[in-house]
């Protein structure tokens, strides 16, 4: 599976990554450096083993429906980089 | 190829929001309409940091979802997260579920004029909401022509239920029928508002269509932003026709989002819609699984009310109502409980649903009064019943007392003896008032025995106007003719 | 000896004893703080002014006696990445320049419920990513034992801060190895906790199923007195642990005779460091010594656990950073339209590493990958933990070398990525298996640099690798050789 600098302007794009053509070009040889030892995975015989997303063997985890102070509105706007009339402004979207 | 050649295959995709007093993975509170930014804390607005968990509640209503929709509960069901970037989207991922839905493998049972037809619910998976975006700036304040958005989170992440059903609707009418009959059901069970003005409940709807008798399914689209089942009939109907023009043209349908134009009364595609999104799946790392042990998920069973369609049969049944009146009845909760106590007072249920479906419920609408505002009971009602169906009264007068029970709360009884409105039925008066009639009418009488039987309404109202509408309708109607054939 | 370096257990007598007050120890701690900081640049942010108003409380509390623990009163560094309210947090990030969270992380309202006083945010790898706190967007961190190599990386500035007597101990993070590295190249103590044990609700996330936050101290006894007041199961964390927290200092103290110690062959590859074979062989032989019994054991799959973590991690990672879109909070670099600003904001805020891993990340898990390295890497990580698992049958701690060899120069591992990530070969597994491991000094190299022994336990068994820890620590003076500042 080598990666193209196209694989890697695809990716870029999904990741919302700004990329000049020379970046696109290193990232292409250092991402497929990795991706090559990263293939040593790939040896391993897998087909009978189960996929382990914690490593916690938990479940079940619930809260009670009960209402909680939220943020004032000027405490969830005080990061904003641009607010207007109690909402987060952004530009045109399509 | 004419249009009817082709046969229409549509899914329905319903977005419920769940009436959980908090949302799903923080305690904000739920409640709809207040000022921008104002129900929103560090875990819904995605700070960096902060960290989901789970409501407890938003799963219990999930749950019973899945019931009323005879759904197999799972036993390992996970949160997963759909990346993708929108303004609405505090973490540029939503919390969803991918492959081990909480329910899956349902079905809803729908009537429409050709019978009763079963729609398969493929899933019902739990999910939180993004947050609003108001389009300004441009022309229209629409999305495709603002210069900028304004986003408010109040509603990101309040608990959603996604009900897809399979692609087994075949008509507008038939998709119409399923949105009723699961709203209906939703609230029933009390899980949500199904508001679609406040956007508690949303309908997207995969349309394609295929020549009748093949097998594949042709392209579908997905139409969004319809804002009443009126409109997701309207917009199907349309996306249809549509479709078959391309198709006649020897064109292909192309696979899109489309939206639902309520000024132009069209679907229209939403440009900019770049390639299909890649949402890479993965399991949700914050949260762990739902393993719910099976007592708790019989349980919430138990606790389910009766529901439409068992009600909808019981009624049929139990009440000999027709299946029509059965569902009219049935269609809110509250409506067949205040029927039911009322068919158990009467020796005559049919009857008394006729006069909630007609007479009630008109002056209900016309008053703007619901259930709770009568100032009468069941009683009353199956009061009034009894004396129309002894003859007391007739109908015309029955509905001048209906009123004064729906206005005044006066019983029936009380008001005919006060009145003096009890029927006359004495054979004698009627026919000295009918001889008087027929004197006063000779020609009518004359056309009468020349043919036109017809007269014999307007007879009949002469003696009721004579009677000032006391007379028995059906002996005077009786006696006249046996007058007249004689 | 100045008060400053001191540890925490031994100012802790001090402000109880009432021979100097918190004001007192922290006016005294933030002198020396700035005087050094020239040379080490441990910090983002200094609280000088908060610090003291803190102290002023913290004496109160010492005055009347009530509510007094170990903490109170006592200056700590915070690593940037931890969410402290209305104070900048920047995880070493351009994208975070200036945001103020409006909430505490849980284990800075821990620290702040002992009494402790913060000093300042500590200097870091770039969201946490990286091995050398190199790729900070704000400065480089000097070890504090030679200002021409790095401090190891990503809690670069946490462990500098505690090795220059800057402040008593300091909260670093570890995903991969952050915490137990830098730990070792800067000669301190530096613990990774079970996966659970401590709550994340605050710690900016790099990688979800990897990431816990960890103490980083002068000895073994501060460890302990740290864990206590940090662990324990949070309802804001719904992969926290609810399991009781003991007293880790009860159990600390006592003899390691009979302590079944397993040494993985693999962890022993050919062509190591001599020093750092030499210096772990005779930390092995000084715990037998101790009492404790040695057996050769197999982590079979640990070849493989780089490559699983590196497409767990920055796969976890695309995610968690995809939140930093110029929206909401943060830096925000104007476009034509959204995506234009999504994508200009994103190239600006991050530096190379970040994006790189993000790359990783979305590639590993985009359409047609998934099953090949997400899928893949989760069945590894079940592999790898059977293996610990099957060891901790027949041992009760595992004892490596912490890393391959000591602390480098500035600029010898930036070139390839790849030479950067095998520093955390021996640390790696155990983030991946959520296993609790310390570091904790056991030699000095010839050129004068510090070099760790790690220790790795059985899921929520602390107490046990500190009491391993301890003995080690008392039997040798490992812990109380200090660095010079010295450039070479």
């Amino acid at each position: 599976m080598a990666l193209s600098e196209k694989d890697v302007q695809y990716v870029a794009k999904l990741a919302r990554l700004e990329v000049t053509e020379q970046e696109v070009a290193k990232y292409t040889q250092q991402l497929g450096n990795i991706l090559g030892y990263i293939e040593e995975m790939s040896k391993l015989d897998t087909s009978n083993v189960e996929p382990l997303t914690h490593p916690l063997d938990m479940k079940n985890v619930f809260r009670e429906d009960v209402v909680k102070p939220s943020l004032t509105q000027n405490e969830v706007l005080s990061n904003g980089p641009e607010v207007q009339g109690g909402h987060f402004k952004v530009p045109k979207i399509m | 190829m004419a249009f009817e050649d082709y046969e229409p295959v549509i899914g329905l995709e319903v977005h419920c929001e769940l009436k959980t007093a908090t949302k799903l993975f923080c305690g904000c509170p739920t409640t709809f309409g207040n000022e921008a930014n104002t129900q929103v804390c560090p875990v819904c607005l995605g700070l960096p940091g902060t960290l989901p968990v789970m409501n407890g509640k938003a799963v219990e209503f999930a749950v019973k979802i899945g019931h009323s929709l005879n759904c197999s509960i799972a036993d390992y069901s996970k949160m997963d997260r759909k990346n993708y970037y929108y303004p609405d989207l505090p973490k540029a991922y939503q919390v969803s579920q991918y492959d081990k839905p909480l329910n899956y493998g349902g079905h809803l049972d729908i009537v429409t004029k050709e019978g009763t037809k079963r729609i398969g619910v493929t899933r019902a998976h739990l999910e939180e909401d993004a947050g609003k975006l108001v389009h300004a700036g441009g022309k229209s304040g629409r999305l495709d022509s603002s210069d900028y958005s304004l986003a408010d989170y109040n509603r990101g992440g309040i608990p959603l239920v996604e009900i897809v059903s399979e692609p087994d609707i075949r008509s507008s009418e038939e998709a119409h029928a399923y949105l009723t009959a699961l709203k209906s059901i939703l609230l029933y069970i009390d899980v949500s508002d199904c508001n679609m003005e406040e956007g508690s409940l949303r309908c997207d709807a995969n349309v394609s269509i295929r020549k009748k008798g093949t097998e594949k399914f042709g392209t579908r689209t997905e139409i969004k932003n319809m804002n009443s089942f009126k409109f997701v009939k309207q917009a199907i109907e349309y996306e249809i026709k549509r479709q078959a023009a391309v198709l006649d043209k020897g064109e292909r349908v192309i696979q899109e989002s489309r939206l639902w134009d309520v000024t132009e009364n069209k679907t229209k595609s939403m440009r900019s819609k770049e390639e299909a999104h890649d949402y890479r799946y993965f399991p949700e790392p914050d949260l762990v699984p739902i393993i719910l042990d099976k007592a708790y998920v019989q349980k919430l069973k138990a606790e389910l009310p009766e529901l439409p369609g068992a009600k909808r049969t019981r009624f049929e049944k139990d009440y000999g109502l027709t299946a029509y009146d059965a569902g009219v009845l049935t269609a809110e909760q509250e409506l067949a409980q205040w029927f039911e106590v009322g068919a158990k007072v009467t020796k005559n249920p049919k009857g008394f649903a006729n006069w909630m479906m007609g007479d009630m419920a008109a002056q209900m609408k016309e008053q703007e009064k619901e259930l709770k505002d009568l100032k009468f009971d069941q009683k009353k009602l199956a009061e009034l019943v009894d004396l129309v169906d002894a003859e007391t009264i007739n109908s015309k007068q029955a509905k001048e007392v209906f009123l004064e029970l729906f206005n005044e709360g006066a019983s029936p009884a009380e008001v005919v003896k006060t009145k003096g409105m009890a029927q006359v039925s004495d054979p004698k008066a009627i026919e000295a008032a009918v001889d008087k009639v027929l004197a006063e009418n000779p020609n009518v009488v004359v056309d009468y025995k020349g043919g036109k039987q017809g007269v014999i309404g307007f007879l009949v109202g002469k003696v009721m106007q004579a009677s000032q509408g006391k007379a028995n309708p059906k002996m005077v109607n009786e006696i006249i003719k046996k007058k007249l054939d004689s | 000896m100045e008060l400053y370096q001191k540890t925490i257990h031994e100012i802790a007598a001090d402000l109880k004893a009432k021979k100097v007050s918190s004001v007192e120890l922290t006016k005294a701690t933030m002198a020396h703080l700035k005087a050094v900081e020239p040379k080490v640049q441990s910090f983002i942010t200094v609280t000088e002014e908060a610090a003291l108003a803190q102290a002023a409380e913290a004496d109160k509390r010492l005055a009347s006696g009530n509510d007094v623990t170990p903490l109170t009163g006592v200056p700590l560094g915070i690593k940037d990445l931890l969410c402290t309210k209305g104070v900048q947090t920047t995880c070493a990030s351009k994208m975070l320049e200036g945001f103020k969270p409006p909430y505490n992380a849980t284990v800075v309202e821990r620290l702040n419920a002992a009494g402790a006083i913060m000093v300042g945010k500590t200097n870091m790898d770039e969201f946490a990513m990286g091995s050398s706190t190199e790729s900070s967007y704000y400065q480089k961190t000097k070890n504090p034992w030679n200002l021409s190599c790095v401090p190891g990386g990503s809690s670069g500035g946490s462990a500098s801060c505690v090795s220059a007597d800057q402040a008593f101990a300091s909260l670093g993070s570890d995903t991969g190895g952050s915490i137990r590295q830098p730990a070792a190249l800067c000669g301190i103590v530096g613990l990774k906790p079970t996966y659970g044990r401590v709550s994340r609700y605050g710690l900016i996330a790099f990688a979800s199923s990897l990431d816990q936050i960890g103490p980083m101290t002068k000895d073994v006894e501060d460890c302990a007195l740290m864990m206590n007041a940090i662990a324990g199961h949070d309802p804001k964390d719904s992969t926290s642990a609810d399991v009781a927290v003991p007293d880790y200092t009860t159990e600390m103290k006592k003899s390691i005779k009979g302590l079944k110690i397993g040494i993985p062959k693999e962890f022993f590859p050919e062509g190591m460091n001599p020093e750092v074979t030499e210096a772990t062989k005779k930390a092995i032989e000084q715990l037998k010594s101790l009492g404790a019994e040695v057996h050769e054991i197999s982590l079979p799959h640990s070849p493989y656990s780089l490559a699983a973590y590196y497409v767990l991690a920055p796969s976890e990672a695309s995610s968690n950073l995809a939140r930093y879109d110029g929206v909401r909070y943060g830096l925000r670099v104007p476009g034509e339209n959204i995506v234009e600003m999504y994508s200009k904001t994103r190239a600006a805020g991050f530096g190379p590493e970040v994006k790189r891993r993000i790359m990783l990340g979305t590639y590993a898990l985009s359409s047609g990958y998934y099953d090949a390295y997400y899928l893949k890497a989760l069945k590894v990580r079940r592999l790898i933990k059977q293996d610990y698992d099957q060891a901790f049958a027949k041992v009760d701690i595992i004892v490596t070398p912490t890393v391959p060899n000591p602390a480098f120069k500035f600029g010898e591992k930036t070139d390839n990525p790849l030479t950067m990530y095998l520093e955390d070969i021996f640390t790696i597994s155990i983030n991946i298996a959520g296993l609790p491991a310390l570091s904790l000094p056991c030699g000095i190299s010839k050129t004068d640099l510090p070099i760790g022994l790690q220790m790795i336990g059985k899921p929520f068994d602390e107490a046990t690798l500190l009491k391993a820890a301890y003995a080690y620590e008392q039997s040798t003076d490992w812990h109380k050789r200090k660095p010079t500042l010295k450039e070479s």
